[in-house]
């Protein structure tokens, strides 16, 4: 059994390695406001979250998470660039379906974290090369997505407005998106929908359903998209290797793909920046759908450290938030990338050996 | 000796106690109506008389070894509830389905596809989260997940949840029905694809009972 202290020495020692590395040490509270975090990640994080109520400011959650309460402080008056790290306790519910696991997850656990909001082409190999160096005596597997690269092929569809917003959209479900992708590529089945005769309820207008039926309308017109494009869309999904070859494979796509060709280049040159940084790319595992499997505001590089221990989440994960900044910001968005690491499991890790 | 538990009011306990009886066991209240005490012939057994809904908690607490409740309430209430009980019999009354119901009035909506597409038009027309009223949030959350079904959010809805959708507090609901009636009577429909649970009356075990008895009652039970 690791005690909580030596979790918070190694927090500690993380710490102290973020501020070496120029940021500066934050703490946000604890208690959250719920509405922002809700109307973000909805149910998902009602689901995973400690939701309670204060008879004055309404909703709040116990902190499940730091990046949200980091870029909030950033955006009300960091300056740029702006360079931040944090350790503390996360709250997070296990409800685990039908059955209980042996051993549940923890419901709270410590994070130290690590935050860069700037302008810099080399933000992303900062923030992977400073975790990987951090973690490398722990002998963990690396893994890097990139959601630049898969948003950017979706774009590039020869389908509608409306039908490559919905893709766009559902990126981050992939039963969904499935389904999207299989109906899209399908010619249009003709739809009886009759007026019940009901009367109207709700706070939905009639406006608004005329909109989505013109849309359903529309779509009888559309060819199907060509099992050619989900071919390629299939096999960009796919990509899973060391990231040397997975460049070679992103590269060929990309004689079909044109349009991913600059997000395959940036991950080309942040793939360089690394190496310069002494890691040698061969050791980083790529895999396109990383980014599709975490969290949602992912939306360029995606990174996680494993161990070799069933049934563990990553011991380290991060990723670009961009368009995290922009929502929360009103307005104003700034690039962001940051990741966490879990102390706890880095000192379940050093009791073992 | 072994402790049931059995709604204390209504239909269900009334077809409870006859479901029983066809198995060899009489069941009835002690004393008035207004007592929540049980006799019990033809077996070596105790009757409590609970509320439907406390059942599951006394089940996994193990402070009765069996209960009769729906199957809806346990999976509801009991996170991992396969760790805590087991369905003994399913006992064939008690039917009702937890079902997606939407405004009859949106034709564009006949299934779960569309009700995604809408609650994604929703919210950006609106600037929050099409609103699903519940008082089944783990189950209806759970279904939701699955089907991967996101831009909606669970208000909670304790009773006439039907009605919440003409009082433009929800645009949807999640709830109870045997018939349908109360729905159609609030212009609302049952989305086809979106039955989250079938629920009936179950005979359930505790698991920290005494499995090795609890096995002899079922065996002793008539066909």
């Amino acid at each position: 059994m690791v005690t909580k202290s030596a979790k918070q020495e190694i927090g500690q020692r993380l710490l102290a390695a973020f501020r070496e590395a120029g940021a500066a040490e934050i703490a946000p509270d604890i208690l959250l406001d719920a509405a922002t975090l809700l109307d973000l990640y909805g149910e998902d994080i009602r689901a995973r979250a400690y939701v309670t109520t204060d008879p004055v400011r309404g909703e709040v959650v116990l902190r499940p998470d730091f990046t949200v309460p980091v870029v909030q402080t950033h955006m009300d008056g960091g300056a740029e660039p702006a360079r931040y790290c944090y350790l503390g306790e996360v709250f997070r519910k296990q409800d685990h379906g039908d059955t209980r696991p042996a051993h549940p997850r923890d419901n709270e656990y410590l994070q130290a974290g690590f935050e860069l909001f700037a302008r810099d082409a080399e933000a992303d190999a900062e923030i992977f090369a400073l975790f990987h160096r951090l973690l490398q005596p722990y002998g963990l597997h690396a893994a890097m997505g990139d959601m630049d690269i898969l948003l950017d092929a979706i774009r590039a569809l020869p389908v509608s407005e409306a039908r490559r917003a919905a893709l766009l959209h559902h990126v981050w479900r992939p039963i969904r998106f499935a389904r999207l992708l299989a109906r899209f590529s399908a010619p249009v089945a003709p739809r009886d929908l009759a007026d019940s005769g009901a009367p109207w309820t709700g706070l939905r207008t009639g406006p608004e359903m005329e909109a989505r039926l013109a849309t359903l309308a529309a779509e009888a017109d559309l060819p199907p998209l060509s099992a050619e494009w989900t071919d390629r869309l299939t096999r960009l999904f796919a990509i899973d290797a060391p990231a040397p070859e997975a460049l070679r494979q992103l590269r060929a796509l990309a004689q079909d793909i044109p349009a991913i060709a600059e997000a395959v280049e940036r991950l080309s040159s942040r793939l360089d920046q690394i190496a310069g940084r002494g890691i040698d790319p061969a050791t980083i595992r790529f895999e396109a759908s990383h980014g599709r499997e975490s969290m949602e505001y992912y939306d360029g590089m995606s990174f996680a450290f494993t161990a070799d221990r069933a049934d563990w989440p990553p011991v380290a994960s991060g990723g670009r938030y961009d368009a995290l900044t922009a929502q929360l910001g009103a307005g104003r968005a700034i690039p962001a990338v940051g990741g966490i690491i879990r102390p706890g499991l880095l000192a379940e890790l050093e009791a073992s050996c | 000796m072994l402790k049931l538990g059995v709604p204390s009011k209504g239909r269900l306990m009334e077809d409870t106690f006859r479901w029983f009886s066809d198995r060899g066991i009489g069941l009835s209240r002690a004393g008035s109506d207004r007592e929540y005490a049980g006799r019990v012939e033809g077996a070596d057994l105790t009757l409590v008389l609970l509320s439907a809904g406390e059942i599951p908690r006394e089940l996994a607490s193990g402070r009765i070894d069996l209960g009769v409740t729906g199957s809806d309430l346990v999976r509801e209430k009991l996170a991992g509830w396969r760790s805590d009980v087991r369905e003994l019999a399913l006992m064939g009354f008690g039917h009702a389905d937890l079902v997606l119901a939407v405004p009859a009035c949106w034709r564009d909506c006949e299934n779960l596809d569309d009700f995604a597409a809408i609650a994604r038009q929703f919210r950006g027309d609106h600037g929050f989260r099409l609103r699903i009223a519940t008082k089944y949030h783990r189950l209806v959350r759970a279904f939701l997940a699955e089907h991967e079904v996101a831009d909606y959010q669970l208000v909670d809805s304790q009773g006439a949840t039907e009605g919440t959708v003409a009082n433009l507090t929800a645009e949807a609901i999640a709830d109870i029905t045997s018939s349908g009636e109360t729905l159609r009577a609030n212009h609302l429909k049952i989305l086809p694809d979106a039955l989250i649970h079938p629920s009936q009356a179950t005979l359930f075990a505790s698991l920290k009972g005494d499995q090795a008895e609890i096995d002899r009652f079922i065996a002793g039970l008539h066909a």
